[in-house]
């Protein structure tokens, strides 16, 4: 996805960050290697020059805040601009708690519009192979899911057996995915001619399958059109008649995220001629630097409302600015970590764990629990890629998930008196410890050393209002990694440690630096 | 009675043949032929500030950063030295350097050995690159030059793919063989190799599903048809095409990379260069591997199948 694009960030700022001062020249420095990288990353030549003079501009001058270094200043900028191109970030109420901070930041997008008297009428559009017929499919999973009944129709006449496919997926939808409402599917395969030969023809069907539609009381009626050039006139006028005729409540433009420098030019023309509401963007779930995402909310405006990560019917994700431009920076995927870890901890357990880490009061209990529940998570290496600026350090380290069974063997042959306060340990108690799970006493020690961190660092942001929190993590964010957002994650000792690459020392280094 | 068109003399009717072909989206050899931004250039005085647009130019035509460095540096050290005097020099320095790039004897299809048949034909890339659609105007060329052709259809995976398939064997007349949906597509491609040397046609043509790059199971399989196809037909597939959709950018570089690696890729149709998308990041693909272009795609019928010319495609990139 977009972590080329925060590797390239990463290192342009990492150069920043031992200047003193945000100069006119070491910004226009920086911001170089931000437009190659940029461009690289497939956004559009045009869109990067208005972004690099905001950023500009934003930066020179501005007297860096004390407690930033230049180049955390400089993220901040970046990351506020990229944030707005990309769209606005939610409000977070003043005084909310860290869940309910998270909350806000997750908040379901409007998605797709419900009215009543339904249906609601959703028109794609987009070029050919942009995967507007996979997504119709998604769309109405989605839902489905929320007990919307959907009509997906077939105004593709064009592309041959695009009719079938769309009856095909609409069949697997209501058969295969989970949700309490019915998908149905109209069409006239009839109508389909070869290229050029149909055109028009779909306003008709369209009509037509409104009607039905609404004398059945569907919700949500879905038109599938024919993927078409932004540059064919007579196609492109089809659109508008089948807007004319049936006035759809949301337009939705399907793009690839694999688009390069066109994006542009297709993603205006059909705004143009269109005025589409939303942007849906396919295929991300390719390694696609997703610069495309930039450039086609640049020049429509229009909000970015889902991602498709994959071919199958339920890789449809909602998209979320403040998450795509943390990433794009190499902030790594904080929000993303945290609904993970949301699913897997009960809302009452981490309730509970709150007030325990306010008071100073977790153990290693807790810290097993939550390495437990870290697993379940799934694989390790995965989940610290969703981590600031670990991502890319670890990409050539191979980590053993088995260091963690040390670590719960090490918990599991404490007493219960250990557990709870661990503090700093004589040495026969280390060696009792270390030879009931089959490790040195060296290891104990540096987890009780570690978890004395931890346990601190929690309790300092356990007393933090949400807003120092957001910041409190942005800021850690700059630095390597908000790892005490876990709590037991960056206690955790030895990432692949004795294999001694200079990543892992990185990251160690990186942790060190905090304490 | 005769119908109007024949009423206006031949030459009149070469010309609206021509022209019509031209409205009729191809809009790359129109922008060849009436020259764009080309001019735009020629008219100027060569300097940084010419230098400058002209490396905008090759961005936007999605080249790169690197390779457009690359040429741009070469460019302006040439023009620093003196060896660049007009814009003319500019222009064709650069288009030397695409061309020899681009270009070369290799663009031709390879076939089997002479008196060997079928010549089979693999055709891969990522989901909605254009490999159906390919296919399509693939069999028509070939059939327009007098050879029989087979249809393997091994998107067994996409809903509609087989029929897809099918309802341009049917327009085109020519056989297809075809498996179960959800079905094995090595297996199709089996089944799709015995039929041809049985019907002793000269090509067989397989579909197969779009796949990511990224997706190692899906890529393996890719290996699994080819030695299905090689055990069948000595030295088959003989080519292996890999689709590039045209408005694609860089990730169009890890895409020949990695089709290239697994699936043995021998050449590349660059699909759908009938919009304003201009291709470029072949010159990258191109710079980074060995992979020539052979064909393009310029639009939705059978006929719009081009095989490649470097000189108009390297006009193309400098033309509005
Ligand atoms: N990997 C991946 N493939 C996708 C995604 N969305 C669509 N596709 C594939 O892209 C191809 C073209 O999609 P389709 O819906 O037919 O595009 P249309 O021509 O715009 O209707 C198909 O092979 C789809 O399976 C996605 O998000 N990820
Ligand atoms: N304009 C244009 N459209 C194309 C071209 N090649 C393919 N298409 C369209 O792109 C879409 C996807 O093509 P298809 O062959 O099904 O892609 P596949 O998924 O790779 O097999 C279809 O709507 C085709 O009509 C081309 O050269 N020009
Ligand atoms: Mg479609
Ligand atoms: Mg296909």
């Amino acid at each position: 996805m977009f972590e080329r694009l925060s590797e390239g960030f990463s290192s342009v700022l990492r150069k920043l960050s031992g200047n003193a001062n945000l100069s006119e020249s070491n910004v226009r420095e920086a911001m170089t290697e931000v437009r190659a990288a940029l461009l690289d990353a497939d956004v559009s030549l045009e869109v990067v020059d208005a972004f690099c003079k905001n950023v500009i501009a934003d930066a020179v001058g501005r007297e860096v805040t004390k407690s930033l270094k230049p180049g955390e200043e400089m993220i901040g900028i970046v990351h506020d601009r990229l944030v707005q191109l990309l769209g606005e970030m939610p409000a977070i109420p003043e005084g909310a708690s860290a869940q309910e901070a998270a909350q806000a930041l997750m908040a379901d997008g409007p998605g797709v519009i419900a009215v009543s008297p339904g249906p609601a009428i959703v028109m794609m559009c987009g070029l050919q192979g942009s995967g507007k017929t996979t997504t119709c499919g998604k769309l109405a999973a989605w839902l489905k899911k929320r007990g919307r009944s959907v009509m997906l129709v077939a105004a593709d006449l064009q592309r041959p057996a695009a009719v079938e496919q769309l009856a095909t997926v609409a069949q697997q939808v209501e058969r295969d995915l989970p949700g309490g409402a019915a998908v149905t599917f109209y069409g006239e395969p009839e109508k389909s001619a070869e290229y050029g030969k149909a055109v028009g023809v779909a306003v008709g069907v369209c009509q037509r399958a409104v009607s039905a539609a609404r004398a059945k009381g569907v919700d949500t009626v879905i038109l599938d059109t024919a993927g078409r050039l932004h540059v064919n006139d007579d196609l492109m006028g089809e659109l508008q008649q089948v807007k004319m005729a049936v006035r759809p409540h949301q337009i939705f433009l399907v793009t690839d995220a694999m688009t390069g420098q066109d994006a542009v030019k297709s993603a205006k023309a059909f705004h143009e001629r269109l005025a589409v509401d939303g942007l849906i963007l396919t295929k991300f779930d390719s390694d696609t630097r997703g610069g495309a995402a930039l450039s086609v909310k640049s020049v429509t405006g229009a909000p970015i409302r889902f991602i498709g990560v994959g071919e199958k019917l339920d890789a449809l994700e909602e998209f979320h600015a403040a998450r795509i431009a943390s990433r794009i920076l190499g902030m790594g995927d904080v929000i993303s970590l945290v609904q993970k870890a949301k699913e897997q901890v009960s809302e009452q357990e981490a309730a509970e764990l709150e007030a325990k880490m306010a008071k100073g009061e977790m153990t290693m209990e807790d810290f097993l629990k939550q390495l437990r529940s870290l697993r379940r998570m799934g694989p390790l290496k995965s989940l610290l890629g969703l981590l600031p600026g670990i991502g890319s350090a670890l990409k050539d380290v191979h980590i053993d998930d088995k260091q963690l069974d040390r670590v719960e063997g090490m918990v599991n042959s404490m007493t219960p008196g250990e557990r709870k306060k661990p503090g700093d340990m004589a040495f026969s108690r280390r060696k009792r410890i270390a030879a009931g799970s089959g490790t040195k006493p060296e290891e104990v020690g540096g987890l009780t050393r570690q978890f004395a961190t931890v346990s601190e660092m929690s309790r300092r942001m356990a007393s933090m209002s949400a807003a120092q929190k957001v910041k409190a993590v942005k800021e850690l964010s700059a630095q390597g990694g908000p790892t005490s957002m876990i709590p037991g994650l960056q206690g955790m000792p030895g990432f692949g440690a004795g294999k001694g690459t200079t990543a892992t020392r990185s990251i160690k280094d990186r942790f060190k630096k905090r304490k | 009675m005769p119908s109007a068109d024949c009423l206006i003399p031949l030459p009149v009717r070469f010309f609206k043949a021509v022209i019509s072909k031209l409205k009729d989206g191809l809009a790359k050899t129109r922008e060849v032929v009436f020259g764009g931004l080309k001019n735009l250039i020629l008219g100027r005085k060569l300097d940084e500030q010419l230098i400058n647009d002209v490396e905008v130019m090759l961005l936007q035509a999605d080249v790169g950063v690197a390779a457009t460095q690359k040429l741009i540096d070469s460019a302006r050290a040439d023009f620093k030295s003196g060896k660049l005097k007009e814009s003319k020099d500019l222009l064709e320095h650069l288009k030397a350097g695409l061309r020899e790039l681009l270009g070369g004897p290799q663009t031709e299809l390879r076939t089997a050995p002479e008196g060997f048949k079928p010549t089979v034909i693999l055709v891969t890339g990522i989901n909605g690159a254009g490999k159906t659609t390919s296919i399509a105007k693939l069999t028509h060329m070939l059939k327009q030059q007098g050879l029989s052709v087979m249809l393997g259809a091994c998107d067994t995976f996409r809903a509609g793919a087989v029929r897809q398939l099918e309802i341009w064997s049917e327009r085109l007349s020519a056989e297809i063989v075809k498996g179960q949906q959800g079905g094995d597509p090595a297996a199709v491609a089996f089944d799709a190799c015995k039929a041809a040397i049985a019907r002793g046609v000269d090509v067989l043509v397989l579909d197969t599903a779009g796949r990511l790059h990224t997706q190692d199971p899906l890529m393996r399989q890719l290996g699994k048809i080819r030695s299905v196809v090689g055990k069948q037909i000595e030295g088959g597939p003989h080519e292996t095409l890999l689709v590039l959709d045209a408005t694609t950018g860089q990730n169009a570089t890890r895409q020949a990379e990695e089709f290239g690696k697994v699936a043995g890729v021998t050449g590349i149709i660059l699909a759908k260069l009938d919009g304003t998308a201009k291709g470029g990041v072949v010159v990258a693909v191109r710079a980074a591997s060995s992979i020539p272009v052979k064909f393009v795609g310029v639009g939705e019928r059978p006929e719009d199948l081009q095989p490649f010319d470097a000189d108009a495609f390297v006009e193309a990139m400098f033309s509005e």
